[in-house]
């Protein structure tokens, strides 16, 4: 792969050069003083050209939506907002491809239409009231239509009720991996803070072991949801910033240090589900096929070949923490209530987990 | 200052007495237009790191982890056996944003075009302060020397994103970029503050006190009310940066507590308590969105400029275009919390910010209509800048469209801090900025250097860069859209982002190849200045007054009286006129009316 980028890479440079060498030579040879503004054969060829970019923005375009348009995250929502979202979505992107569409060729048209040539005059029009009432004004009814749909769209989302009586699960983060703590029976986290780590009673996210509501709380490193059940996550760092990002059920937070940051979210689908999806299938097995395809030059290497890729929801850190934060991930396992509950029986509960000495 | 100006009036009678030395000509000179091209070279310079950086870490991407001789040969250290480490890959994304937002778009850009044209197109001598002016450049200067030097320093250099949030920007243990690396940026960064202040002040009040005779202010250029609005902008908003850095060199340094609180890294609780994160969010997003219009504004004046002279053509709703400014300058210190939807603020301030932020698409949609209406049925010269000039209202429109996708609180869950959004900032700000740029140095090349640049391989330029700006930056939309998160070392744990490999490949392919292509402009910019074509007084043929000086620089610009304004900038095609454009300083015809615009 190097070696085809470098002959790459030199092959432009000396296409590069070669055209550059030959059009200065071309320029040189003695034409009128001026000459290097634009002639009207320049504004012919260049008019054509503007052209000829509207028809690659257009075909750019279309070749993006066909291949990479359906990519399931952008239609396969799993939370209880998420089709909510997913339609403003779809209303924004289509009206961005009208007003697109539109605009840009009314641009590269004109351009193309008004090249310059001798003897023709430029329209003097230095004004309009009306056109400008009319191009804002429409802007400004669509946008309020967008503001209006986004705004309860956000308030709807982030107004998690403690009425909807969810599970209360904290989203913990450090450099580089994830942990979730549940509250246990009570339902209520434990107080904790990081000023209470304790790394050799194995007090990791530094839960205050005095707390009643913190002894049987329940720390792990896979996030298991129960389907249909609201969550509502509680986000805290020990060290820099992080964001939680869920990306499947449209869910994202920050995780701050200093201060515990929250989102809630229902989960609908369950993994097993999800996998069941005729779009997920689809997916999943073009995903292996390229595996598949990349192990052939691994092994070739001597190396092992990649595993096969099964579908899993996951949570990833999307803020920049630092060196490996490439690599910081969770998976989601979204089940049933049956199988959550016995999971979690299987658990062990803060105060069992401490080290005694 | 006016008494400055007086002098030279005095100088010309009985020519100059004394002879500028090669130091005080060429390096600590005071003239505006030197100072200019310095500005730009110094730009060009920088750019030429920022666009390499970004050719580095696209090939990471593309073929993660695979031994690379172009990493082996530049990163040394950092590239044990050819392979890119992953503490550099970030380092590399921090320094490009750097540098190309600050170094190159704030200072090439507008450092170079509001010296140039401020004096030239208001009629003034020079800059308020000549003096302040050269301390502003070499403010500038200093500050570029120390941002390369720290890619130097053992640790690395800072490698917390161009936002340097903290608290990984503040302690050392948490990226080896936080030592002396980020110690040298912030140093850097003050520095380049106090120099864009000082330049910031002189523009707004040479363009208030120096304009001459009949320019009043709605006879200015569009180029002039650009960079005007665009220096207060940065009078009011980069301060706030400066204290926003000062306050974490305090908490790195010296142990305060005002961005940190309950941290525990390393097996160690520290000692800070009570400081937020998200307050230095507040300030860095106070200056970082005013900051996209400090760099796009004055890439719309120049395009307005060039337009109007390309199409021979009044600029369409020349009212309207210096009203959005002035809105688009309000509302664009309102709006920063946009970038902090899920910061963990109040839910309830994102809504407000959504409002903002979608009330700013209406000034920008005005102008870009504008710009489409202005050149409809004109008389269009494909010249290079004209070009350039349609290309960034073709890439300003494309990225500020998906603006209202991010501007959207509800829908900035899903994206935020995805390759979505580097899709939707390098077209709508760094690309069109970019083109602003190009634009304006080869229409202005003339005026600067005295000699035309070559046309054809402007038009190769041109051409070969629009297609690989959009190659590049139309399929990052998909892959945010799929989820990819941004500053990401590589995508290889993550099996799901398979399928993106391919287009991740093309993606980087077309970086490579435009990034290559800039060498044409560079051949193009740098063989000119000695071998180019000599220029006439005024080669396209527009009504500004710049164009009323003469081809060889001299001190004072005009050689007589300064020229009296007796008309706006836009007389191109005016009905009742031989010629198609009509300059400034042509008195009006007896019985022809100014346009009331
Ligand atoms: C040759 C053209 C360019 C290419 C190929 C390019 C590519 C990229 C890519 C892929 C990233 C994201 C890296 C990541 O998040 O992992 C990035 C970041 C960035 N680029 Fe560029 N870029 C180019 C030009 C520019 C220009 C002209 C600007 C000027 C505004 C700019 C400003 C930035 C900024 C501010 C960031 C964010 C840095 C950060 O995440 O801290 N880039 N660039
Ligand atoms: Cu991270
Ligand atoms: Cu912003």
């Amino acid at each position: 792969m190097t070696a085809l980028f470098i002959i790459l890479v030199l092959v432009f440079i000396l296409i590069a050069i070669w055209q550059m060498v030959k059009i200065f030579d071309l320029a040189q040879a003695g034409l009128p003083e001026n000459d290097q503004v634009a002639t009207e054969k320049d504004n012919t060829i260049n008019a054509y050209l503007m052209m000829g970019f509207l028809a690659f923005i257009y075909i750019i375009t279309i070749v993006c939506i066909v291949k990479w348009g359906d990519l399931p995250l952008l239609s396969n929502s799993a939370s209880a907002h998420g089709p909510e979202v997913d339609n403003l979505m779809i209303i924004s992107l289509v009206l961005i491809f009208v007003v697109q569409t539109i605009t840009q060729f009314l641009l590269h048209y004109f351009a193309f239409k008004y090249k310059g040539q001798k003897g023709r005059k430029a329209l003097f029009f230095a004004d309009n009231n009306t056109l400008e009432a009319i191009w804002t004004i429409i802007p400004v009814i669509t946008l309020a239509g967008l503001i209006i749909y986004g705004l309860f769209t956000w308030t709807s989302i982030m107004n998690v009720s403690e009425d909807d009586d969810p599970i209360v699960v904290e989203l913990y983060a450090q450099q580089f991996n994830w942990k979730a703590r549940y509250s246990g029976a009570d339902n209520t986290l434990g107080k904790a803070n990081v000023r209470l780590i304790d790394i050799d009673k194995a007090n990791i996210l530094g839960l205050d072991e005095s707390d009643p509501n913190a002894q049987d709380d329940i720390i792990t490193s896979e996030l298991h949801l129960p389907v249909g059940k609201p969550v509502l996550f509680k986000m805290r760092s020990q060290d820099v910033l992080h964001s939680a990002y869920m990306p499947h059920f449209r869910a994202q937070m920050n995780c701050v240090p200093g201060m515990v940051t929250q989102f809630g979210f229902t989960p609908t689908i369950t993994t097993a589900e999800m996998r069941q999806n005729p779009d997920m299938i689809d997916k999943v097995k073009h995903i292996n096929e390229i595996r598949v395809e990349n192990s052939k030059d691994l092994v070739a290497k001597g190396e092992d070949a990649l595993d096969a890729y099964e579908f899993d929801y996951l949570l990833l850190c999307n803020k920049i923490c630092g060196k490996s934060h490439y690599n910081m991930q969770m998976k989601i396992i979204v089940e049933t209530q049956e199988e959550y509950d016995a999971w979690i029986k299987e658990q062990k509960i803060f105060k069992n987990s401490l080290v005694k000495n | 200052m006016s008494a400055h100006a007086d002098t030279h009036v005095h100088d010309d009678d009985h020519g100059h007495h004394h002879e500028p030395t090669f130091i005080t000509k060429y390096i600590f000179s005071t003239d505006h237009k030197m100072i200019s091209k310095q500005y730009l070279i110094t730009g060009v310079f920088m750019g030429i790191i920022g666009i390499l950086m970004s050719i580095m870490f696209r090939m990471q991407i593309a073929w993660p982890e695979e031994p690379n001789v172009l990493f082996e040969a530049l990163l040394g250290k950092w590239a044990p056996d050819g392979v890119m480490d992953a503490d550099i890959y970030l380092a590399l994304v921090t320094i490009h944003g750097t540098i190309m937002v600050f170094f190159v778009l704030t200072a090439g850009l507008s450092g170079t075009f509001s010296n140039l044209l401020i004096p030239l197109q208001i009629g003034a001598r020079d800059m308020a302060s000549g003096f302040l002016n050269m301390v502003s450049y070499w403010l500038f200067f200093v500050s570029c020397i120390i941002m390369i030097f720290s890619l130097f320093v053992e640790a690395g250099p800072a490698a917390a994103g161009w936002t340097i949030y903290p608290p990984l920007s503040a302690l050392p243990m948490a990226s080896s970029g936080s030592g002396m690396g980020m110690t040298l940026w912030l140093v850097s960064m003050a520095i380049f503050i106090a120099s864009q202040l000082i330049g910031g002040l002189n523009y707004v009040v040479t363009v208030l006190n120096l304009r001459t005779k009949g320019m009043s202010m709605t006879r200015l250029p569009l180029t002039i009310w650009a960079f005007f609005v665009t220096a207060i902008i940065g009078l009011v908003s980069f301060p706030v940066l400066l204290s926003a850095a000062l306050l974490l060199i305090m908490d790195r340094s010296f142990g305060t507590s005002f961005f940190l609180s309950d941290i525990f890294i390393q097996g160690e609780v520290l000692h800070y308590q009570g400081g937020s994160p998200v307050l230095f969010e507040h300030l860095f997003w106070f200056l970082g969105h005013p900051e996209v219009y400090i760099v796009i504004l004055p890439a719309m004046g120049l395009v307005s400029e060039i337009m109007a002279a390309n199409s021979r053509k009044p600029i369409f709703g020349y009212r309207a275009m210096i009203a959005s400014i002035l809105a688009i300058a309000f509302l664009s210190t309102i709006v920063w919390g946009h970038h902090m939807f899920v910061s963990g603020m109040n839910p309830f301030l994102g809504s407000v910010f959504t409002f903002t932020t979608l009330l700013i698409a209406i000034p920008s949609a005005v102008k870009a209509f504008n710009w489409i209406t202005t050149i409809w049925k004109g008389n269009i010269q494909m010249n290079t800048a004209m070009l350039f000039s349609i290309g960034f209202v073709s890439t300003f429109i494309t990225g500020g469209l998906t603006g209202i996708i991010l501007g959207d609180s509800a829908l900035d869950i899903n994206v935020h801090d995805t390759y979505f959004v580097i899709a939707h900032f390098h077209l709508v700000m760094g690309i069109s900025a970019l083109y602003g740029m190009f634009a304006g140095v080869y229409h202005w090349y003339p005026k600067m250097f005295g000699r035309m640049m070559n046309k054809n391989l402007g038009y190769i330029h041109f051409w070969v860069t629009a297609v690989c700006a959009y190659g590049v930056f139309f399929p990052m939309h998909f892959i945010g859209m799929a989820g990819l998160p941004r500053r990401y070392y590589t995508n290889s744990n993550f099996p799901l982002f398979d399928d993106l490999a391919d287009v991740n490949k093309v993606i980087t392919i077309f970086a490579i190849v435009g990034g290559i292509f800039q060498i044409v402009f560079l051949y193009n910019f740098f063989i000119s200045i000695f071998y180019g074509k000599k220029a006439t007084a005024n080669p396209w043929r527009s009504t500004t007054l710049e164009w009323t000086t003469p081809v060889e620089h001299i001190h004072g610009n005009w050689p007589g009286e300064l020229p009296v304004v007796y008309r706006w900038a836009y007389d191109y095609s005016k009905p009742g006129h031989d010629v198609d454009f009509v300059p400034q300083n042509i008195p009006l015809k007896e019985g022809e009316e100014e346009l009331q615009h």
